[in-house]
């Protein structure tokens, strides 16, 4: 049997949660004895390879592109976690769901103070993907198995999450683990 | 009909972005891009929020330099409760300057060894599925455990200044809201072993030499990659050294010549413009003294090494005199010397470390000051990646009313475009078959200017309510309405 493989994605994220699963730091070397990575953006691999065992998801949905990775990986892996606020919840982007979307659009292009005066456009082009009306939690497009909260989850609980999984534990959610700011 | 090569998503960098080249018949490159394709919305949904709120809330836009946006949102705080530069306590500015500077040295060796060392160490042509951190840990395990613990090392230095290495709360309206105890001091300085600042300086002192070997052994590629002249901008001490905290506005031309001198940022508006193009969410900044065509201009470690007059530390001295000698003082338009300033510069944040670890002030117990309330206020750092302006607006009520937000990655924007498109014009076009390697070349060149592309999607921007679908004439193929 071959090792265990694990998958990550960001989508309407910060980066942060893959931030905090490198600060697990020394024991990323461990890590790399016992599992073996297919797409992520920390790597080359840029569309699934084989079956993965644990997919690890950062940041809701905000647009087109964000559903169909999240669709992507729900089909490829067995057990998909939502890491992080944004992927449970939307997050801090979703503070945009109570705004019209045109007062975003004036604001951004159009009212910003450094905004090109002669010609100010809003971008509109078959390469960007759609935006959705409001950014939606990962588990309202597709079931999730397991939630990891923070902003961001410490890399000690994406640690006890990842290696109680592949060890198949249940998890030990010590309340120095769940806490956060 | 000719062809579209896209490749999605661009990796290795920090957040989401996609390349669009297109090719005619003959296999003639015709047009190539560099897409940000998402957006957030900040500077709409931040207007309402107590201004307090902003250094905590606008970090969240990157999750690599969250530091960077704290720091300068809290900058632009501190001008409007009247404690501007100049007027915080010694231990607010210095630990500010900590946290930032820990900054530095974590994110300059995450995007090194990381994200950019696989394409030299493992081989730009070689197996994209080992080509990455891991193959690295594969290849060398002493170099990669000292790339780990130097990240480490700068992730604890934000810790133990912001309270969380992730979207930490250090940094408040005209100060901070702690000071470095003696125990967290002396643990940065003696260790256990091998995380001492000691060890870091000496890490980043042999990351610069690795990189001069390899550019010794691959002088064509590395002088010759991506090679173009361009403006460049950064903040500068008063005096002309380098410095990421604080300073005023320079610019040089390609040839050295001052474009900007001295300029206080706190006037901004009057010296940056931003043109939006259709097809990126990411603006196009220009100096608008040299207009929308010319005044494009590079910013990050490349940037920032032309701008500066010295290094105000003692080794990364030495190492900038080598390498202002490598072009005759002149300044540096190759694109993968970036990678060489960068180190330069992780080394140059070690050494600022250990100078600021042995600063009695830091123990200090005056943290916060205010002034006299002003309704506006502009706050600049030199994030890793470059320039980052934080422009904002506030009522009596003390709610944001309007941000405006330049970030690193943006003013990049067209200098990445242009590396794209050298590498699609000198690799791609007209070439039999393209190879994943060569492919991947359009990603080094973007790597070299690494990208954050979180926090370039902060504009929300559109929902865009029409999407067309030209054929290669420009005639609409297909045209989708809701």
């Amino acid at each position: 049997m071959g090792k265990p493989v694990i998958a990550t994605a960001s989508l309407a994220g910060c980066f942060g949660c893959h931030m905090s699963l490198l600060d697990i730091d020394e024991r990323i070397l461990k890590l790399a004895e016992v599992v073996e990575f297919d797409k992520s953006p920390i790597d080359d691999i840029k569309t699934f390879t084989r079956p993965v065992d644990i997919g690890l998801i950062e940041g809701g949905c905000c647009n087109s592109e964000n559903v169909e990775v999240l669709r992507a990986f729900r089909k490829h892996c067995k057990v998909l976690v939502s890491v992080g606020e944004c992927a449970i919840m939307g997050g801090l982007p979703a503070l945009r769901n109570s705004i019209p979307l045109k007062e975003c659009l004036d604001e951004a292009y159009l009212n910003s103070p450094t905004a090109d005066p002669e010609d100010r456009i809003i971008p509109n082009d078959e390469d960007l993907p759609i935006i959705l009306d409001k950014v939606y939690p990962c588990h309202e497009v597709v079931p999730i198995d397991a939630f990891l909260p923070g902003c961001p989850p410490s890399a000690d609980l994406i640690w006890e999450a990842v290696t109680a999984l592949l060890e198949g534990r249940p998890l030990n959610l010590t309340y120095e683990l769940i806490k956060f700011d | 009909m000719g062809r579209k090569i896209t490749i999605e998503p661009v990796t290795r960098v920090e957040g989401h972005g996609k390349v669009t080249i297109r090719l005619d018949d003959a296999g003639k490159v015709t047009q190539s891009r560099f897409h940000i394709v998402e957006f957030r919305g900040f500077e709409r949904f931040v207007q309402g929020r107590p201004y307090w709120e902003a250094p905590v809330l606008v970090q969240r836009l990157c999750g690599i330099c969250p530091v960077s946006h704290h720091l300068a949102a809290a900058k632009a705080m501190d001008v409007i409760v009247g404690a501007g530069p100049g007027k915080l306590t010694a231990t607010a500015e210095k630990m500010r300057r900590l946290m930032h500077y820990g900054q530095m040295l974590q994110s300059h060796a995450l995007h090194f060894f990381h994200l950019a060392s696989p394409d030299f160490l493992l081989g730009m042509d070689s197996d994209p599925a080992l080509r990455n951190v891991i193959g690295l840990i594969a290849l060398d395990k002493d170099l990669a455990t000292r790339a780990v613990l130097l990240r480490k090392f700068g992730q604890e230095i934000i810790q133990a200044t912001a309270g969380k290495k992730i979207h930490g709360t250090g940094a408040v309206p005209g100060g901070i809201n702690k000071n470095l105890s003696p125990e967290e001091r002396d643990r940065f300085l003696k260790g256990p072993e091998p995380l001492t600042i000691d060890r870091m300086i000496e890490w980043s002192a042999a990351a610069i030499a690795l990189f001069r070997d390899y550019h010794a052994k691959n002088k064509d590629l590395v002088d010759g990659f991506a090679h173009f002249p361009s403006n460049h901008l950064s903040l500068v001490r008063k005096d002309g050294a380098l410095d990421f905290y604080h300073g005023v506005l320079r610019a040089v031309d390609a040839e050295g010549r001052k474009v900007l001198n001295d300029v206080d940022y706190q006037d901004y508006i009057a010296h940056i413009g931003e043109e939006t193009r259709s097809w990126s969410y990411m603006k196009f900044p220009y100096l608008r003294a040299l207009g929308r065509a010319d005044g494009w201009y590079r910013v990050g470690p490349l940037a920032r090494l032309n701008t500066c007059d010295h290094i105000p530390s003692p080794l990364a001295q030495k190492e900038f005199e080598a390498y202002k000698a490598y072009t005759d003082g002149k300044p540096n338009n190759m694109s993968l010397h970036s990678h060489w300033a960068r180190l330069i510069e992780l080394l140059h944040s070690a050494e600022v470390i250990k100078e600021l670890l042995l600063d009695k002030d830091l123990q200090g117990t005056k943290l916060v000051k205010s002034g006299r309330r002003v309704p506006e206020g502009v706050g600049l750092v030199e994030a890793p990646r470059g320039t980052l302006f934080h422009h904002y607006r506030v009522d009596e009520n003390d709610q944001i009313t309007m941000a405006n937000l330049i970030v690193s990655t943006t003013h990049n924007n067209e200098p990445m475009n242009r590396a794209v498109n050298w590498v699609a014009m000198n690799v791609l076009s007209e070439k039999p078959e393209i190879t994943e390697g060569m492919l991947n070349r359009v990603e080094v060149a973007i790597r070299a200017y690494d990208p954050c592309l979180s926090c370039a999607t902060h504009a929300l921007g559109v929902m865009p309510l029409e999407v067309t679908l030209e054929g290669p004439d420009g005639r609409v193929l297909q045209r989708k309405v809701r």
